[in-house]
């Protein structure tokens, strides 16, 4: 589903790599936790998959595209395909809960009744239906994050990729939003989550991918994470 | 097909939505370019006006034909019809030597030693035709015509009018009217591209407000006419408003304040012509205001949207 080859990303030639030859292989329905300190490089991962940044070397494919191949214009196509959730949310704050994740619908072209029956069902998925008419602001972390996760998922992606969607939540709705991105990868949607929580690591038993200055440390199944 | 009209109404829905929701900012964008397109109005009129009386004044010009007494009525019909050939002119006035003299006593109306040595001489006025150009420019070229040789022997020493004193005062005047044509010209293009400037940046700041907007939509995959096309509307929605705005401000100045505008122009500048000017074109003007207002409210969204819009991938 998602393929490293020996990718190598430099911000700056002075600084050294932010990544350096990484090589990552994820299987469709995995559910994969990729840990490490800040500036690690976790971050960095993330942008590549969805092409926020492009690899100075080595060669990344996920879900058969080679992004070698791909144009600029093809770009909003990929993203289409990948449901990713950040740390700051990223919700238009001018739109309803309800718009938030019909837009992710809207820009694929869906009908208007296609939008009506779905969007509903995933507000259900992530118990927020009561809060459709709701605008952003007008609800708590935890909230925002699982609106995110709903946008993310309307679409129904094979791959799902969440940024440290924690980072911002205290323990109770952190907890709400790994439960939901739990559900999501049961249905069959292959998760990379990044995060930085001891606790919710070694609780998750999941296959955990170890980030150290830009190489990957430690990738084992069901592992544990402490800290340093 | 149907996909894509399904897109191009949510992105009109979606700008029309957008417009509501931030009225003030929209108001505050719209209120500058009322101003604006106000003043590109004003000075189109205003420089109309203008012109108008430029005109008024070039009309004035003539060069002045005078006639040696010998000269036949079937040679002076005969001069007269090859001077109204003559395309540069706009009109001709023959005066015999009866009305000559009448309108030379009506000029001179406050000189009574003037008008009484006129009658004592026995009318010296000669017969005199005005020959007026359609342009000041051409004033030489009907003056070279006037001078051939078989039509100078009709007239005066002194004629035709157009040499030594009144030759520069209609050089002068030519000149002149000329370089003012420029000006108001020149003050209308300088306005305008004022205006465009102050629009632009204006919508260029109403989108920088909502860069994140922009870039978070572009992360979810959006396609660029997808995040543009609801900005493009929104800007169009401020041009067809102001642009309408600023022609009922125009409108409501003619209507209440154009006896103060005549008072304060001294004179100068025709009030009633700009107020026949603007509603005899009120029509074409409303048009171009709103072209211009949805031609600078695209154009400057569109540009001010492409920066936020480029995917920040450097080549390898």
């Amino acid at each position: 589903m998602i393929l490293l080859d020996r990718v190598t990303k430099t911000y700056n030639k002075n600084l050294g790599p932010a990544l350096d030859r990484i090589s990552l292989h994820v299987e469709p329905k995995e559910f994969v936790i990729v840990v490490g300190q800040s500036g690690a490089g976790k971050s960095t991962l993330l942008k590549l998959l969805t092409r926020e940044e492009r690899p100075t070397s080595g060669k990344i494919i996920v879900g058969g595209i080679d992004y070698d191949k791909l144009h600029d214009r093809d770009i909003p196509l990929l993203r289409r395909k990948i449901g990713t959730v950040f740390q700051d949310f990223k919700l238009l704050s001018n739109r309803t809960v309800f718009e938030n994740v019909a837009f992710a619908l809207e820009i694929v072209g869906a009908s208007s009744n296609e939008i009506r029956n779905t969007v509903p069902k995933v507000l259900d998925i992530v118990n927020l239906k009561d809060k459709a008419d709701r605008m952003p602001q007008e609800l708590s972390g935890g909230e925002r994050q699982r609106v995110a996760i709903a946008r993310a998922i309307v679409r129904q992606p094979k791959i799902l990729i969440a940024d440290e969607p924690t980072g911002n939540l205290d323990p109770k709705h952190a907890w709400d939003v790994i439960r939901v991105l739990e559900k999501i990868n049961r249905y069959g949607t292959t998760v990379l989550l990044t995060t930085h929580n001891q606790e919710i690591v070694n609780k998750l038993k999941r296959r955990v991918v170890t980030i150290q200055h830009g190489q990957i440390e430690s990738d084992r199944a069901n592992a544990q994470y402490n800290v340093k | 097909m149907k996909r894509r009209f399904i897109t191009f109404g949510r992105i009109v829905r979606t700008g029309m939505v957008n417009f509501v929701r931030g009225l003030w900012l929209a108001l505050a964008a719209m209120a500058i370019m009322v101003i604006t397109l106000t003043i590109i109005l004003f000075s189109v009129i205003a420089n109309a006006t203008f012109n108008h009386t430029v005109d008024q004044i070039a009309n004035q010009v003539d060069v002045s034909v005078f006639l040696e007494d010998s000269a036949s009525s079937a040679q002076v019909n005969g001069f007269i019809a090859a001077i109204k050939k003559q395309p540069d002119v706009r009109r001709v006035e023959y005066l015999d030597k009866q009305r000559a003299q009448e309108q030379f006593v009506a000029q001179n109306n406050g000189n009574q030693s003037l008008q009484s040595a006129i009658v004592e001489t026995g009318n010296p006025i000669p017969a005199t035709i005005h020959v007026y150009p359609k342009n000041l420019n051409q004033v030489s070229t009907i003056n070279q015509f006037l001078t051939q040789k078989q039509y100078k022997l009709l007239q005066t020493n002194d004629s035709p009018s157009y040499n030594g004193d009144r030759k520069k005062a209609i050089d002068n005047i030519t000149h002149a009217t000329n370089i003012l044509r420029r000006v108001g010209v020149l003050a209308v293009i300088v306005f305008t591209i004022i205006s465009v400037l102050i629009i632009f940046n204006t919508i260029q700041m109403a989108i920088f407000n909502r860069r994140d907007e922009l870039q978070i939509m572009r992360l979810l995959g959006a396609s660029t006419s997808y995040i543009r096309g609801p900005f493009v509307v929104e800007s169009v929605i401020y041009g067809v408003l102001s642009a309408v705005v600023s022609i009922l401000i125009i409108n409501g100045i003619f209507v209440t304040a154009s006896s103060s505008l005549q008072a304060t122009s001294f004179g100068l500048l025709d009030i009633s012509y700009s107020q026949s000017y603007f509603q005899n074109r009120y029509w074409l003007l409303l048009s171009v205001q709103l072209g211009l207002g949805i031609l600078i409210g695209a154009a400057s969204s569109v540009i001010a949207t492409r920066r936020y819009l480029k995917f920040k991938t450097p080549k390898k």
